[in-house]
């Protein structure tokens, strides 16, 4: 059975590592802050000049001045700074992230990710994100295995406009995760969801990818 | 005391003319020179190039100067909470160039401390790097972005001193202190004007030297996405970012 929204999430929060600063992208991305281990510390980097984001404020304690990088308000902690966009992105493009966890429109075998335009019908802009996956330690890409029509996301080549070049290490799907190996070696499936079949990947994957040797079972 | 002035009106007196480029302090609705936009609009000054992360939303921001159409063009770098944005583009009548936020905020750092240009590997390989030179350093490719100032910085800061010395306040911050640096004149609204003397010198975000006007202005400080989590929740919801 395919992985759930929150499953996803849950999936993703693997990926973080005692003491790591991570930034969360928008949507599933976001839900990876409610599956934080507990006893692990995580500091969440928000991009509009924060380190150190709390939860969301108690009704009536909103602060128009403290918000994150989605506009939300929020709240700071004990451990909170507070700096400009210029330091935020020196931060990110200097490498000092460890882990960006971010949606997409599009993965490819090489790395590839399309996640800010569909030219012609989306014009919003790309935001901080061709910052993250250039200067962020770790990109790992949690999404739909396959687009509302149905078509596989998870592709030989993007067709939009690329976020970023051969950015992505990992790829974390309804269906399955994979790892996308170095030197254009194309995609490892390194797990299959509960009740996922191998087969069923295949069927529903554009890219070229092969079993990993630990290929296992969630 | 020099740079005080009673308000946003006096404070663009004889700074503004039509073409001209005006920085804009802010990200999304938080930090926002809320009174000098206004004092922008009413001026009825046109053909603005605006440098601006976002640009407002359809009735706040920089939202009412793409309505009475006074705004050319938009330099920014995600402008998707504005319906009239995205009308207007669509339909050819705004200019429009897409900045990576964290290039972005570098060229505007660049512009303000004297540098021309600089290489940045964000937008390698992507629409960004179009037309710009780019350029191999340890078997990585870099892209030249050029440094940006404008003829105008709207900056909203915390507090001030009578000497122009600025803080800013939780993620009020955002663009305002590059901007600060990067205008050819530099017109600061505050919530508060303090005694020179009263901030402590250690805490001084922006340096009086960036600040041509200053004065008092009366805020809205519209929330954009009010999220709010229940008193008697067990889990601790996320409150995390996007890339926006």
């Amino acid at each position: 059975m395919p992985r759930t929204r929150d499953q996803l999430a849950e999936r993703a929060a693997q990926e973080l590592q005692d003491g790591f600063y991570v930034n969360l992208g928008i949507g599933i991305p976001t839900l990876v802050a409610n599956y934080i281990p507990d006893g692990m510390e995580v500091t969440l980097q928000s991009e509009n000049g924060m380190l150190g984001m709390g939860p969301f404020p108690f009704e009536g304690e909103e602060d128009p001045d403290l918000i994150n990088a989605g506009k939300q308000t929020i709240t700071a902690l004990p451990k909170t700074s507070y700096f400009s966009s210029a330091d935020s992105f020196a931060m990110i493009r200097g490498g000092h992230i460890d882990l960006s966890i971010l949606g997409a429109m599009e993965v490819a075998e090489n790395g590839d990710i399309a996640n800010w335009m569909i030219p012609g019908k989306m014009v919003k802009g790309m935001g901080g994100a061709m910052d993250l996956v250039a200067g962020v330690k770790r990109v790992v890409v949690v999404m739909d295995h396959a687009n509302k029509a149905g078509q596989s996301k998870v592709l030989k080549r993007c067709t939009l406009p690329l976020t970023g070049q051969r950015v992505v290490t990992r790829i974390i799907t309804d269906l399955c995760v994979f790892d996308v190996l170095p030197n254009g070696e194309g995609l490892s499936l390194l797990e299959l969801a509960p009740g996922v079949t191998a087969d069923e990947v295949a069927a529903r994957t554009e890219a070229q990818w092969r079993p990993a040797p630990e290929l296992k079972a969630a | 005391m020099r740079k005080i002035v009673p308000d946003a009106q006096a404070a663009l007196d004889g700074l503004l003319f039509d073409g001209m480029t005006i920085m804009a302090g802010g990200f999304g609705l938080c930090g926002i020179p809320e009174n000098s936009i206004l004092a922008l609009r009413d001026s009825g000054v046109k053909d603005i190039t605006a440098i601006s992360n976002n640009a407002g939303v359809d009735d706040f921001g920089l939202g009412l100067l793409l309505q009475t159409r006074q705004i050319k063009k938009m330099v920014s770098s995600y402008v998707g909470e504005n319906k009239e944005f995205e009308r207007q583009y669509l339909a050819g009548e705004l200019e429009l160039e897409f900045n990576p936020q964290g290039t972005l905020a570098e060229r505007i750092r660049a512009g303000g401390a004297g540098i021309p240009a600089f290489f940045t590997a964000t937008g390698a390989g992507t629409l960004v790097a179009e037309g710009k030179e780019t350029r191999v350093f340890a078997e990585r490719e870099y892209v030249l972005e050029t440094g940006l100032t404008a003829d105008l910085a709207l900056v909203k800061a915390w507090k001030a001193d009578e000497a122009g010395n600025l803080v800013y306040r939780e993620t009020a911050r955002n663009f305002n202190p590059m901007m600060a640096t990067a205008g050819r004149r530099c017109v600061v609204e505050v919530e508060e004007i303090v005694p020179t003397g009263s901030l402590d010198p250690d805490g001084i975000h922006t340096p009086g030297i960036y600040v041509d006007r200053l004065f008092v202005g009366a805020f809205e400080k519209r929330i954009e996405q009010r999220t709010v989590r229940p008193r008697q929740a067990a889990p601790i919801p996320a409150a995390t970012g996007a890339e926006v």
